[in-house]
């Protein structure tokens, strides 16, 4: 095998696939067939093997791989810590060696810019497995400096979490794989497009699409483009289908951005018909050279046709693989804009009626018969309700994705969620009812009566749900937990180290979060800072919605509950029936095949009875055991440490007796957990993810917190001593 | 056999290995560890990386005596023969402020994959002062170093 770490395409032999990747050896094949490519190289895999071997890399990756079985994975688990590889790819420098030959090898041709760099992974484009979409591929690039770092981007692709998954999917060893990339020059396309040699939809017809500009926006769908069907027989032109032209993408000073297209070229189509009959042309040389059909990108720079790509047809069936579903894990800036104002303006105003409605019914009054119409009518809703959940406020949550993204990018932070000190600004809806409940408790430290503030409380908030009721039957555990936060208001607050943004918050410093902001926003470019500002704007919405869609489904489902606890109370209906009208439901991320060893939701149940016995059951008064967790590796996901007894929560029940200091372990914060997180030492959650409400709630009070410990409301036990570890994700037992 | 010679066998020893077995010890009972390790250039110390919330760390603010084990076995019937182990003895100690930041430096140096893990606040560089080598070979031939004489 060549260590060659750059090889020019004009001396690539096309069948190095496992060297130069598939795309650099389809162009390669191209060029050597003498169709117009723009000139390029490979930077080899023997360069990705070189990089990753130094400064420990390889051995890096496979810790955060290995911190748990990959196959038991949730998702938001897989992206953390694809974000937190990707991190490692941005703040590791080229060793200097390799930096030099990479310069070198590329020259000052394909440094001075303007260039692409795309992805060309082993395996990519070849028959069988697709990867098409998977990678990245950055156009626009300028100087030694910026392609390298581009380089570096598209090797940490290599462990995003969509092509982490698909590799799962396929049964691949992430471990195994390798990465190399094409750099070429940028052909300034003023007109591009995509050919197929074969019409997907009529195999005697040929199909060509073309769009003003350069072709991303084709490609990933947001620019409708202009099509021309064309006979295969004789090349012939068919059929010309105009397009509502509005949009094109030009390059920026480093990128390409969608802007509105020049009026006099809007009634103006991308090709004429003679040169529509020449890219097709083109594109059939291209397919009795590889022999079988093609999908060719091809761009006019200037009056000079280029062939940017040329790849078998493959269809979503061919490849027989759900790689559309992992790539819609991926969604645009513009379509979460979208789904924003669906949700600010529509759902949640809908959701907050539909709960007021319903807490608006004076249950006692009804008849047996309306109050059975009300229970089945509320649980239709609260069923639509976690269905709009997992549909749009989940994928919301890609919202603080992106912007994580773009400031891991720009600013390349040591920390990979340092971005979130810049999201939590606005008022959350859990904090504020904990805010409440903190005044109450300063006036009970005073000695003032807090009876009419806790009647209000309730009156304001007694339809959140809370197990199988709702927290207005919840009097004396409120009660309980106003007094804990009284007798013990600093000493939560002492535990509170670690988490910078907290810090600065208490120290009083409220500009920080805009100092941080400002610091951010200076490092990004003039021209792409409006940008950068509206998807800050965005995260923090799409940060603050992971905590009210909580607490706003928490309401549909408490007035649901209530309705079945007035019909319990009247003994007349059948009490398997309102079990099972009381079933909770979980929301899922859409489309997304779960992990193959989630539990069925019978042993489920199961277990968790089990462990609601044993967690009310205190660490002394347990059978001597066996085996013991000693220490148990989750994610970080709220930096600090504390240490304080266990209080295991696995129903709602097992909170009323949170005491301050305590550390909170449970199988994820739900609403009604969220009212002891301010008294709370440290938060040990088995659901793993960065981004999950408890997480979020937790950073918010500067707590620290784990997730995505397995087991964790089994292995450890109520008055179990624990240590929690929030930088490095570790929980230390006993 | 003089002592260059023996600090080379122990350098070429130190260099080749990642890890090695720390012995601890609280109330007469003692407790083994596996360390990845990192021996200082003039031999007068071995650093490992510990978070402050393990059994060993607590064993050593404890009792600052320990014990540790390197040695080049391959596990195989020739490692009787063929393998060469060290116990080296001597007191531990957090190291702070710029000793600390040295210290992880220098095993970074070695052990690049534990960058995050030496990095975090709750990582403590635990620095043991050695005052002897015991250089065990060919089965049964075992030489002292007395580091400090």
């Amino acid at each position: 095998m060549s260590r060659d770490v750059v090889i020019p395409l004009g001396r690539l032999d096309p069948a190095a696939v496992d060297t130069a990747g598939g795309k650099a050896c389809a162009l390669a094949a191209l060029a050597q067939a003498g169709l117009p490519v723009p000139a390029g190289a490979a930077v080899t895999t023997a360069a990705y093997a070189q990089y990753i071997a130094a400064a420990g890399l390889r051995e890096r990756i496979a810790l955060e791989l290995s911190r748990k079985d990959f196959a038991d994975m949730r998702w938001e688990e897989i992206w953390d810590a694809a974000l937190r590889i990707r991190n490692l790819f941005l703040t590791t420098p080229l060793p200097r060696r390799l930096r030099d030959r990479l310069a070198r090898g590329l020259g000052e041709r394909l440094t001075a810019g303007p260039v692409v760099v795309r992805s060309s992974a082993p395996g990519e484009d070849a028959e069988g497995a697709s990867f098409a979409g998977l990678h990245e591929s950055y156009v626009n690039i300028r100087g030694l400096d910026a392609v390298l770092e581009h380089v570096r981007l598209v090797w940490a692709s290599l462990w995003s979490d969509a092509a982490l998954l698909y590799r799962r999917e396929l049964g691949l060893d992430p471990r195994h794989s390798a990465m190399a990339v094409v750099v070429q020059e940028l052909a300034d396309g003023r007109r591009s497009g995509v050919c197929f040699t074969v019409d997907p939809r009529d195999a005697s017809h040929g199909l060509l699409e073309a769009v003003h500009g350069l072709n991303q926006g084709l490609v990933d769908g947001t620019i409708e483009p202009d099509r021309w069907v064309l006979d295969r027989d004789d090349g012939r032109l068919l059929e010309h289908a105009a397009a509502e032209r509005e949009e094109w993408v030009r390059p920026t000073a480093d990128g390409v951005r969608v802007a509105p297209l020049p009026a006099e070229l809007r009634d103006r189509p991308p090709l004429g018909d003679d040169e529509a009959v020449t890219v097709y042309g083109m594109a059939r040389r291209s397919e009795s050279f590889f022999g079988r059909p093609q999908d060719v990108e091809w761009t006019f720079a200037g009056e000079r046709l280029t062939c940017l790509q040329s790849r078998p047809i493959t269809t979503g069936a061919e490849a027989g693989d759900d790689r559309a579903a992992y790539l819609s894990l991926r969604r645009s800036f513009d379509n979460l804009a979208t789904l924003r104002r669906r949700i600010e303006d529509e759902l949640l105003p809908q959701i907050g009626r539909d709960a007021d409605a319903m807490a608006g019914v004076v249950l006692e009054t009804l008849t047996d018969d309306e109050l059975q119409e009300e229970i089945l009518r509320r649980r239709e809703r609260y069923e639509h309700w976690i269905a709009v959940y997992s549909v749009d406020f989940i994928p919301f949550a890609h919202g603080v994705r992106l912007f994580g993204r773009l400031y891991n990018d720009v600013v390349h932070p040591a920390d990979p969620y340092e971005f979130t000190d810049l999201l939590g600004s606005g008022p959350m809806a859990s904090m504020q009812r904990n805010d409440e409940l903190e005044s109450m408790a300063a006036r009970l430290r005073d000695g003032e009566d807090t009876d009419d503030a806790l009647e209000a409380f309730l009156t304001r908030y007694g339809d959140t749900s809370w197990g199988a009721t709702t927290l207005a039957a919840q009097r004396e555990t409120l009660r309980h937990l106003i007094g804990e936060l009284a007798a013990a208001p600093h000493g939560t607050e002492s535990q509170r180290r670690g988490d910078p943004a907290r810090q600065r918050r208490d120290a009083g410093d409220t500009s920080a979060p805009e100092e941080a902001e400002e610091r951010f926003l200076q490092q990004v470019d003039e021209s792409e800072r409006e940008h950068a500002r509206e998807v800050l704007d965005l995260a923090r919405a799409s940060w603050r919605l992971r905590d009210d869609d909580n607490v706003y489904v928490g309401r549909i489902e408490g007035q649901l509950l209530r309705a079945i606890a007035e019909a319990r109370g009247r003994g007349t209906f059948a009490a398997a029936e309102l079990d099972h009208l009381a079933a909770p439901l979980h929301p899922t991320v859409g489309g997304l095949p779960a992990p193959s060893t989630g539990a069925g939701s019978r042993e489920a149940t199961a277990a968790q009875a089990t462990a609601s016995a044993r967690a009310r059951q205190s660490a002394d008064e347990t059978e001597p055991r066996a085996v013991r967790a000693r220490q148990l590796l989750g994610q970080p996901a709220g930096p600090g440490v504390a240490v304080g007894p266990a209080r295991v929560v696995v129903t709602p029940e097992d909170i009323s007796g949170f005491r301050a200091g305590e550390v909170l372990v449970c199988d994820a914060v739900d609403p009604s957990m969220t009212f002891v997180v301010p008294l709370a030492a440290a938060i040990v959650e088995r659901r793993g993810g960065m981004l999950i409400h408890g997480a979020i709630i937790a950073r918010e009070y500067g707590i620290p917190c784990v997730t995505g410990v397995p087991q964790a409301t089994q292995q450890i036990i109520t008055g179990d001593r624990v240590s929690v570890d929030g930088h490095l994700g570790i929980v230390v037992v006993g | 056999m003089q002592r260059e010679e023996i600090e080379t066998v122990l350098r070429e020893l130190f260099a080749a290995q990642r890890l090695a077995v720390l012995s601890t010890q609280q109330d007469g009972r003692p407790y083994g560890s596996l360390v990845g390790f990192d021996a200082a250039d003039d031999l007068r110390s071995v650093v490992f990386a510990t978070t402050r919330a393990t059994r060993k760390f607590a064993n050593l603010m404890a009792d600052p005596w320990v014990a540790l084990v390197i040695d080049s076995r391959d596990n195989r019937e020739s490692d009787f023969h063929a393998a060469v182990a060290v116990t080296a003895t001597g007191a531990s100690r957090e190291a702070l402020g710029a000793e600390r930041d040295a210290a992880a430096a220098h095993y970074l140096g070695k052990h690049p994959a534990l960058k995050s893990f030496v990095d975090s606040p709750t990582c403590a560089m635990v620095v043991v002062d050695v005052d002897t080598y015991y250089l065990v070979r060919r089965f049964q031939d075992v030489v002292e170093l007395h580091v400090r004489l």
